[in-house]
């Protein structure tokens, strides 16, 4: 339904590189999302397959239409959300809706079914100004404008960006909903425990994608085990860790700590010793740390995206 | 007193980084120099002036190569009829005019008087007045001149007729020249934030993803300030004419249509400022700050064309409201028909298609 | 009651004794516009050293009642101490003893790193030598010797962060303010920042935090909860956790945040 092949963009003359060689592709149906941090690639991504943006090198395509010479078919049947729900600030609720809905040729009671359940949340409010909605009422307004003229592919630009917290789950509910009844949907995203609710993810950072997959064989290929560490004092004991010879990586997430350890022969591959985690328990108890609780864990999509970002120092480095 | 320099210090750090400001610092002063240098000038010279010689005799003569020595006027011709005179009146191109009547020396020699006529454009009030006084003193010094070698004065008597607006009221120049002024930056100002502002707000991203066509999305822009405006032409009309007793002396519909048509040229300005620029401010900037000095200058209702350096006046004839102000002032000062107005007409016309099409073709349909 | 009642009615008898040891002691403190109670009485502590989390949903209040202890806005009600000043009378001297750094803006983008950092430093009222030290300091613990003249507009959003945070703790604050500063920043970065969060706290700076990333209210020591301008709960997160039932903070926040009336209005 989407797809991506080889896609590179650059601003500012070649200096900014935005997207370097990306390729992908969204069969239809799917519920697909696209994870990253700021500055990954993920807008400009979005902007290429919307037509908005003319890519350097490579192909891109939207329901099998071509985004540089059938940009304008392909304008007619998406839904776009753009980052900061463009809405019209000074036109009401019902305003903003049945405008979107005549600039695409049909009317709001034309595929009422489709938004009803989001609508109906915001209806109350139908004669407010968009300006003067919260932001979970805004999104829900921007989903129900981008889907009054049943598009064969939805894309959400971050769309749970700068929402609350009850909102942004509300609106995975009406996601999963939605996909149930055919649409295609991209969503962007910087938020990683949402790449969970996803069918299938791509991880994207510094403009060059980390992997595509599910999020269960993404968290499936994590290497070796992962434990999660903990006692009392957080900051003291990451640092132990950190200094613990046999230690591969350690990151805190949350009250826990992370650890990954070292293999115990001399090349990359292989399990560690077996001494761990052992042998890290009663280092840190040596080191005075008191109730040391180590665990294995799964590891979950955020271990994933680190492990994959590769080595980075604290020390800036081009 | 040092944190006071430290915030100094990185003001000059922004100013010096700042391509705009140090544009408007620098570059703004030496245009406005040059522009009002050249521009800004009362004085009159190589006014045209046309001679009605019923005479020709030597006197006339005399007086004719007087003004045609002087720095004040040329003569564009010198043996008209009266009907040829008002027609050059009419259609502009003289905003003086010199009578001799036909004994003009007879009556100088027999009767030691005589008379002549002066003929003034009066809808531009100031003009008119500095003509006729340095027409009068070169009349008057050539009096001296006759009068140096004999007893009995000779006298010529100037009579003085003022075109079109007898009172010299004032009013009568500005007003045409204040409705070109407010409409051109008012229209051109609205329209050119309108667009922007789609942009910057974002919505102009979405309206972009859908099956919109620019020329609806340029022209659904520009109607309901185009109603808007007419109401604000009318009303500063009604001022003019109750307030300050402007007459409306040509026909009221074409100087309505006309105003259409002016009003839709300078939304089509503004329209195509929108396309150039991307926030709110440069718009707005570049269409008040922007637009006023060129219309305030190159209208010519302030400062009188003609007394411009040629390149000025030729750069005046890209001013949209250059030729709005001489159709109005012809319908409405001299209650002049289409037939008198027709070429100003067609350069609106033909300024607005340019506009329009310059803004649609550049109107973007990507982000980029 | 009344809109925008200055403090003057309110007097603050000197309470430097009783708050030393506390870096913000806040009671009743509230900010109304209008009709409009933005911050509904609030009362917390902060300790010394600690490493405090201001949490709580868009609209809850957290940016108004941070502005007030900053300093930048006169509450309508309350008292409150932040460094020991006052923060009706003293306002000045909060400023002068405090660092803030927030997500919209941390630096300026067409000065470079040195610029910056001595435009920042004077400011704070560093002397030259002072300046010089702390700034080679800086520029050492982030390794941006080589980029030093660069424009601060050039770096990775994630350095731009880590930059603003030393550089508002450069004159070495008795507390730094952070409003949302790992927004949108990769997930090494963020864990990266916390990592200098702690070396700041090691020295003995009490860092005041909001952020919209649940896992990293684990990271402080004690935090508080916003909800419709009031504080709906403070203390450890582990106990905070336990009083909920949940194993995470985010089940903690979501049980908080469901009844809250200003997110659905």
């Amino acid at each position: 339904m989407v797809t991506l092949e080889k896609i590179s963009k650059t601003y500012d003359k070649g200096k900014v590189k935005a997207v370097t060689d990306v390729s992908l592709s969204v069969e239809k149906g799917e519920l697909f999302g696209l994870i990253g941090p700021d500055g990954a690639g993920k807008s400009t991504i979005f902007r290429i397959l919307t037509t908005l943006l003319l890519p350097d090198t490579g192909k891109a395509t939207v329901a099998g239409l071509d985004t540089v010479k059938d940009f304008r078919k392909i304008r007619g049947c998406v839904g776009y959300m753009p980052g900061r729900f463009s809405l019209y600030q000074d036109l009401t609720v019902e305003e903003n809706l049945n405008f979107f809905a005549s600039l695409f040729g049909t009317t709001v009671t034309e595929n009422y079914a489709l938004i009803k359940d989001i609508y109906q949340q915001i209806e109350p409010f139908k004669t407010r100004r968009a300006g003067k909605l919260s932001g979970g009422m805004k999104q829900k307004l921007a989903l129900c404008c981008a889907l009054v003229h049943r598009p064969e592919v939805l894309f959400l630009d971050e769309p749970t960006t700068g929402v609350d917290a009850v909102s942004r789950k509300e609106f995975w509910d009406m996601l999963q909903r939605l996909k149930a009844q055919g649409i295609t949907i991209l969503v962007s995203t910087p938020y990683m425990d949402e790449a969970d609710l996803c069918q299938r993810i791509a991880l994207i950072q510094d403009g060059k994608i980390l992997s595509i997959d599910t999020p269960q064989n993404i968290v499936k290929a994590y290497p070796g085990d992962l434990y999660a560490v903990k006692s009392g004092s957080l900051h003291k004991i990451l640092l132990d860790i950190r200094q613990y010879p046999g230690t591969l990586s350690c990151f805190a997430f949350g009250e826990y700590l992370h650890v990954a350890f070292k293999p115990a022969s001399p090349s990359a591959a292989g399990p560690p010793a077996s001494s761990e985690p052992a042998g890290l328990k009663k280092y840190l108890e040596d080191k005075g740390h008191k109730e040391v609780e180590i665990k294995k864990i799964t590891p979950g999509i955020e271990d994933n995206f680190i492990r994959m970002m590769g080595d980075k120092t604290d020390r800036y480095e081009q | 007193m040092k944190q006071f320099l430290v915030f100094v210090r990185k003001e000059f750090y922004h100013v010096f980084r700042d391509r705009r400001t140090l544009l408007i610092l620098f570059g703004l002063p030496i245009v406005q120099i040059l522009l009002f240098g050249f521009a800004l000038t009362t004085e009159i010279k190589n006014a045209k002036i046309v001679v009605v010689d019923y005479a020709r005799d030597v006197a006339s003569q005399q007086i004719i190569t007087r003004i045609a020595a002087s720095s004040y006027f040329s003569i564009g011709q010198s043996a008209m009829t009266y009907e040829e005179m008002y027609k050059s009146f009419r259609e502009g191109k003289v905003k003086c005019a010199l009578v001799f009547p036909a004994n003009f020396n007879n009556d100088l020699l027999h009767s030691n008087k005589a008379q002549v006529q002066i003929i003034a454009d009066a809808s531009d009030p100031n003009t008119a007045r500095t003509l006729t006084n340095y027409l009068t003193a070169i009349i008057g010094s050539y009096q001296d001149q006759l009068n140096a070698t004999v007893t009995i004065p000779y006298r010529i008597l100037p009579e003085t007729r003022m075109l079109y607006n007898p009172e010299m009221n004032g009013s009568m120049n500005f007003i045409p020249g204040v409705i070109a002024l407010v409409l051109m930056i008012v229209c051109t100002t609205l329209t050119s934030v309108s667009i922007v502002k789609e942009k910057e707000m974002g919505t102009m991203e979405v309206l972009l993803v859908s099956p919109f066509k620019p020329l609806y999305v340029i022209l659904s822009k520009a109607v309901p300030y185009l109603a808007l405006s007419l109401i604000n032409f009318i009303i500063i009309l009604l001022m003019g004419v109750f307030l300050l007793h402007v007459p409306i002396r040509g026909n009221i519909f074409l100087l309505f249509a006309e105003s259409t048509l002016f009003i839709i040229s300078c939304l089509s300005f503004g329209l195509l400022i929108s396309g150039l620029t991307n926030s709110q401010q440069t718009a707005m900037l570049v269409s008040m700050m922007g637009m006023m000095l060129p219309t305030i200058l190159f209208t010519g209702f302030l400062f009188p064309l003609e007394n411009m350096p040629v390149p000025l006046q030729v750069i005046a004839n890209i001013i949209p409201s250059k030729w709005y102000y001489s159709i109005v002032k012809a319908i409405m000062l001299k209650g002049l028909g289409f037939a008198y107005v027709w070429k100003e007409t067609l350069i609106l016309i033909g300024m607005t298609a340019i506009l329009l099409t310059i803004s649609l073709k550049r109107f973007k349909i990507r982000l980029q | 009651m009344n809109s925008e009642t200055t403090g003057k009615a309110i007097e603050t008898t000197s309470k430097a004794s009783e708050t030393t040891g506390k870096a913000i002691v806040c009671k009743d403190l509230s900010k109304q516009f209008g009709d409009f109670i933005a911050v509904d009485k609030i009362s917390f502590e902060v300790n010394s050293g600690e490493i405090y989390g201001f949490l709580g949903a868009n609209g809850a209040g957290k940016t108004t009642a941070m502005r007030m202890l900053c300093g930048l806005s006169y509450p309508t009600g309350g008292e409150a101490t932040v460094a020991g000043f006052n923060v009706y009378k003293q306002q000045e001297s909060i400023k002068k003893n405090i660092g803030y750094m927030s997500q919209k803006f941390s630096l300026y983008e067409n000065l470079s790193i040195k610029e910056n950092i001595e435009f920042y430093g004077g400011v704070y009222g560093l002397t030259d030598q002072q300046l010089q030290q702390k700034g080679d300091e800086l520029i050492a613990r982030l390794g941006l010797e080589k980029e030093a003249k660069k424009m601060v507009g050039g770096l990775p959003l994630g350095w731009k962060q880590k930059l603003a945070f030393s550089v508002a703790i450069i004159h070495q604050p008795k507390i730094v303010f952070l409003d949302e500063p790992t927004g949108g920043v990769d997930p090494v970065t963020r864990r990266q920042f916390w990592d200098l969060i702690y070396e700041a706290s090691d020295k003995g700076i009490t860092v005041f935090v909001t952020t919209h990333y649940m896992d990293e209210a684990e990271y402080c020591n004690r935090i508080s909860i916003m909800v419709d301008g009031r504080i709906d709960a403070l203390d450890t997160p582990a106990n905070l956790k336990k009083q909920y039932s949940a194993r995470t903070m985010n089940e903690v926040f979501y049980a908080l945040a469901r009844g809250a009336k200003r997110a659905a209005d």
